[in-house]
């Protein structure tokens, strides 16, 4: 059941490559496998969220980030372009951009003072001729042949995505038309950044993919709603399944309603007699027609969040196998009036890092790696909602994850489970 | 109130503080500040690009409340011990009772689950801008705004600093 080898040809005997309900925990804990995702999955065929066109307002802004474990940075030139550069010098593999954001008319290497135009282009060497006509470079040296490696490029609703490939579908089939609907709703019109959050958990990415598809433990894990009877969301909703992209929503109560059947029965320690003494946290604007809560997740490493009335993307930036950085960003509107941006900042209290509607996630992520690193051959067991990957109707379901390891194990190249290879349980090469 | 007087009332209150979180009388923690507060946890990341958005808020002693009612019943998180040590407290300015201080922080997180019990880190370090008054002899903060340089939080943050 648990093998897990890898395959180039992976549907070849007709069976499905991976079984998405069984899936082998070395997933999370094999270095080797982490070191082959640097490869095929976020250089190869992904776009991959760099940063907000919102954090790029003036020409010459410029952004750090990671592509996985890849340095690049994303900058706008002086007629407006966005480009994304691989963050190392041509010459001799220096970090070039050594701040996280700022603006700049040029990057300057610091290490021998490589010049790059903010496209990637080199426009100067120091003593290229060599001093008193000794030294130099030879005389064939082009600056031409020693740009930045860049990414390819492309913005959907003032999000920047970048690419090392160049077989990737366009950006908006690669979100799927599900998925671009919803951006259009969230990002409908500019947006203001109004912060930052860090935090680092010390777990695989993907196990963190897998809460943000996880409708199931939304009430459960994260308590605070149900225990002081503050629900706002009817528990009513689906997933929307987009291959490896996906989407939860959480549609709007019906004002009458109590808590719903489905959260009475589930949370052990519902409780009545607490109440917010001072409920001004929850004071809230309706800004979307249907629905309260939204978590949107775009392969690999983006999640798009609407919680009420905070708006987010968090970007995982897997720092090694076992941990990674989860980078949130946070944003309102233009536009936004002064109650409803002092709403927005006060409801970041729910999420983030010591949000209390949140915070329970880092720790349900250390919670799995701690517990899944010493076996290999142990797997998981996901059959909510039955064994398929089709959209549902319901927060009872963990459609999106089977969707999730489905997709992963193809672009991985992978085979699990009985019905693709009849494993024994060992791993190996096909 | 003469300096010294001022400085030993402040300084006591800072021991105070520190040493109820410390010692996990969360439920007293609410009555260190004043009715209506300021109790801001802000990256210093959001505070150098000056953004507003902060980690923990609250505007009321019910929001502190609060806070402590869900660290008690409703949030998930490993059992932990803090530590504070705070550096020697500046008083920056003075004004009809109102008194604003300075001060360095750090935070030793010591881990009490199965997989880290007894391993301690240097879990965040950063500055306490506190406002401070006097309630009927009593001095209570009418702002803490702790600024956090540790933007990257190790894990979560569920208590107070």
């Amino acid at each position: 059941m648990s093998g897990l080898t890898q395959s180039r040809s992976a549907q070849a005997n007709g069976h499905p490559a991976v079984d998405p309900t069984r899936v082998p925990y070395r997933v999370f804990t094999d270095p080797e496998l982490y070191a082959r995702e640097q490869e095929q999955l976020f250089r190869g065929p992904t776009w991959n969220y760099l940063c907000l066109e919102a954090e790029l307002g003036k020409p010459g802004d410029f952004r750090a980030n990671f592509v996985g474990e890849t340095p690049v940075f994303v900058t706008r030139d002086a007629k407006g372009q966005l480009h994304a550069l691989v963050n190392r010098c041509a010459h001799r593999g220096a970090m070039v951009c050594r701040e996280v954001r700022g603006n700049r008319k040029t990057m300057v290497c610091p290490y021998h003072q490589w010049s790059y135009d903010l496209n990637g282009t080199l426009r100067g060497v120091p003593f290229r001729r060599g001093i008193n006509g000794r030294g130099g470079y030879p005389s064939d040296f082009k600056l031409a042949e020693h740009s930045l490696t860049p990414l390819r490029v492309a913005t959907y609703r003032g999000l920047v995505f970048g690419t090392f490939s160049d077989s990737v579908p366009p950006l908006p089939e690669y979100l799927g038309p599900g998925m671009c609907e919803h951006l259009d709703t969230i990002f409908n019109r500019p947006v203001e950044v109004l912060g930052f959050s860090r935090q680092l958990i010390h777990g695989n990415w993907k196990v963190y993919a897998e809460n943000t598809k996880d409708p199931y433990h939304g009430s459960l894990l994260h308590m605070f709603h149900a225990t002081f009877g503050s629900y706002r969301s009817s528990q009513d909703g689906g997933m929307v399944v987009e291959g490896l992209n996906s989407k939860m929503i959480a549609l709007k109560a019906d004002e009458s309603q109590e808590i719903s059947a489905y959260t009475k029965e589930s949370v052990d320690s519902f409780s009545k007699t607490l109440k917010l003494a001072d409920p001004s946290l929850l004071a809230a604007r309706s800004e979307f027609d249907r629905f309260t809560t939204t978590i949107q997740f775009i392969f690999p490493t983006l999640v798009i969040q609407q919680i009420s009335n905070t708006l987010a993307t968090r970007q995982m930036v897997p720092l090694g196998v076992d941990r990674f950085e989860l980078l949130v960003t946070y944003f309102g509107y233009e536009d936004d009036d002064p109650e409803l941006r002092a709403m927005r900042i006060k409801q970041s209290n729910l999420i983030g890092p010591a949000g209390l509607i949140a915070l329970e996630d880092g720790y349900a992520v250390e919670l799995v790696q701690r517990a899944v690193s010493f076996d290999n051959r142990a797997t998981s067991y996901i059959e909510l909602g039955g064994r398929g990957t089709e959209n549902q109707d319901s927060l009872v379901t963990e459609t999106a994850i089977r969707a999730f390891w489905k997709g992963y194990g193809e672009l991985m190249g992978l085979r699990w489970g009985a019905s693709a290879d009849g494993s024994n349980g060992t791993a190996r090469a096909d | 109130m003469e300096a010294t007087e001022l400085r030993a009332q402040i300084e006591e209150l800072t021991d105070a503080y520190v040493e109820c979180l410390d010692s996990n009388r969360l439920e007293e923690w609410p009555d260190f500040f004043t009715d209506r507060c300021i109790y801001k946890v802000i990256p210093y990341e959001n505070v150098a690009l000056g953004m507003p958005i902060p980690l923990m808020y609250g505007d009321s002693r019910g929001m502190l409340r609060d806070r402590v009612v869900a660290h008690r019943n409703a949030n998930f998180f490993a059992p932990h011990l803090y530590r504070h040590l705070v550096g020697r407290v500046r008083i920056v300015g003075r004004d009809n009772g109102t008194i604003s201080t300075r001060a360095n922080y750090a935070v030793f997180r010591t881990m009490l689950d199965p997989s880290n019990y007894g391993r301690s880190e240097l879990f965040s370090v950063g500055v306490y801008q506190d406002v401070i008054v006097f309630e009927d002899g009593k001095p209570r903060f009418k702002e803490k705004v702790v600024v956090v340089d540790t933007s990257q939080i190790p894990t979560l943050l569920v208590t107070p600093l």
